[in-house]
């Protein structure tokens, strides 16, 4: 691919701190994310003509804050993957020529709940209507209402549910910014404090204040500034959208966000699944990364559970995931995607607090919602 | 400050001949007179042909546990149902609806899946819920 159509991404950071961070609010951890971005790309606002991101507080305002006269904007909002779609609109944009240098940040109070947006939904919302009359409150009970479904069918155990958080423990015990770093075991996990039958607190994710932002350009671009770091490919990507209700999904054993996303992120990349180095999938709740081994095909159908509690995944495993300890044991702000890419820009770059070894191609898994939307990115060392 | 209630729905006039099934006892969805699927939730056009013909139907009242959790949280206004029990249930039309189960124990044991379910309504707002209760409870 030329260097022009080649689209990298040239910085990746977090804020300094993620955590409990009742000093600063949502917009002001985007910015501290973009400012990170920008230096570790050896930029100012000045480079950047594209700006994209959710609300709150939305593209406008993020431009604005930073002095940025942004020609491209994008304030695609589907729950914790928009940051992967923001990626493939970016390098589609860049590619169109509507924008050379693009910043995407993401911010989040989500413990704190500094100027935070409100949970509310309207009792006239489809959701108002079909969901919240029933007592669900957020994603623990309602996320979780399709575990059942797919243990049944797949004849997946909760012993296994339970070994994904054991194993993400694994590496986050390598990870001196994850929030939680003590190995745990599966009589651990079943033992914590139940939430929502089959789900204990260690099967779902942390609640944390925190943002990252990403600067993708060209490979042209890049190789004119000079840039001292590994470049981190897109090689593929691809997004798909689901059910906006999960009691409307129409499978409740495959989330078809993660299906076809990773589907047309492959075939983009012209790449299979033993190509793949390391893997990143949305760990909202214990049961999602067996969904995302399954619809990409990582493995078979019912096999996602014993392929986990086999240490498949974990330090040593032969398909590493969820590195950085993932949404359950690192950090989860409520749109983790971000992070999800930026533990595998690190990966790819090889400055990974828990390292795997000559990670070559990486592939980041996002879900939106509850199985709502879904996007793939297949990132790489070398240009496609 | 007064104890929170629990969430009631407000019909929207594509959703209201639902919400007026419900009240009247009955568990009304939508069939496409073009291709014949049934529809849930309320819409204007079939998802399956694009028809706008869709026609209301009257359900049988029964239903199948396709999956569930059992909340150990209360949501606002179910402080007193805790632990209760978030369903999705199956029509036999092969449509799905989110709902709570009642007159059961909200024990794993209690509730195998594909368990055979009847609709029981109960006021909330100014609506009626469609709820399940296990087929062989009484009535
Ligand atoms: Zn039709």
């Amino acid at each position: 691919m030329s260097a022009k159509d080649d689209i990298v991404i040239i910085g990746a950071a977090e804020t300094d701190e993620l955590g409990k961070l009742p000093h600063m609010s949502t917009t002001g951890l985007h910015l501290q994310g973009a400012r990170n971005a920008l230096a570790d790309a050896g930029m100012t606002p000045a480079d950047i003509d594209g700006i994209a991101t959710v609300q709150t507080p939305g593209p406008v305002a993020i431009a604005h804050a930073m002095g940025i006269e942004a020609k491209w904007l994008d304030g695609t909002g589907v729950g914790g993957t928009s940051f992967l779609f923001h990626v493939r609109h970016a390098a589609g944009a860049i590619r169109a020529g509507l924008a050379e240098t693009v910043l995407i940040t993401h911010g989040e109070s989500g413990r704190s709940r500094v100027d935070a947006p409100g949970w509310g939904r309207s009792p006239q919302s489809l959701n108002g209507q079909f969901e919240a009359p029933f007592g669900v409150f957020g994603p623990p009970t309602a996320f979780t209402l399709t575990a059942l479904r797919f243990m049944h069918e797949t004849g997946t155990t909760l012993e296994q549910l339970a070994e994904v958080a054991v194993a993400q423990r694994r590496w986050s015990s390598q990870n001196p910014r994850a929030a939680m770093q003590d190995l745990a075991t599966v009589d651990d996990v079943l033992a914590s404090k139940m939430i929502a039958w089959p789900f204990t607190l260690l099967m779902c994710c942390l609640v944390t204040d925190g943002g990252g932002a990403l600067v993708v350009t060209t490979r042209e671009k890049a190789e004119a500034r000079g840039y001292d770091k590994p470049l981190v490919h897109l090689l593929g990507a691809g997004e798909a959208a689901d059910s906006p209700m999960v009691s409307q999904m129409p499978d409740m054993t495959s989330f078809g966000g993660f299906k076809r996303s990773s589907a047309a992120a492959f075939a983009e990349a012209g790449i299979s699944h033993s190509d793949v180095d390391h893997l990143m999938i949305y760990d909202a709740f214990a049961h999602v990364p067996l969904y995302g081994l399954e619809d990409a095909g990582f493995v078979g159908r019912g096999e996602a559970g014993a392929f986990v509690a086999e240490g498949n995944t974990s330090p040593g495993g032969r398909l590493p995931m969820n590195t950085n300890g993932g949404g359950m044991s690192y950090t989860h702000t409520g749109m983790y995607g971000m992070f999800a890419i930026q533990e595998a820009v690190r990966q790819v770059r090889g400055e990974a607090a828990a390292q795997v070894e000559g990670v070559e191609r990486s592939v980041v898994m996002g879900n939106g919602g509850m199985f709502m939307a879904g996007a793939t990115l297949v990132l790489g060392r070398s240009p496609r | 400050m007064p104890p929170p209630t629990k969430p009631a729905p407000v019909p929207t006039p594509e959703t209201l001949p639902f919400w007026e099934g419900c009240a009247a006892g009955e568990l009304r969805i939508q069939r496409c007179t073009s291709c014949g699927k049934h529809v849930f939730y309320p819409r204007p056009a079939c998802p399956f042909c694009y028809s706008t013909e869709l026609e209301w139907v009257v359900s049988d009242g029964t239903a199948t546990l396709h999956s569930y959790v059992i909340s150990h949280r209360a949501a606002p206004g179910f402080a007193e149902d805790v632990p209760y029990v978030i369903a999705i249930v199956e029509l036999p039309e092969g449509v799905r609806m989110m709902t709570n189960l009642v007159e059961v124990e909200a024990d794993p044991e209690k509730l195998p899946l594909d368990m055979p379910l009847r609709v029981v309504f109960e006021p909330r707002g100014d609506v009626h819920l469609p709820l399940f209760a296990p087929a062989g409870s009484a009535a």
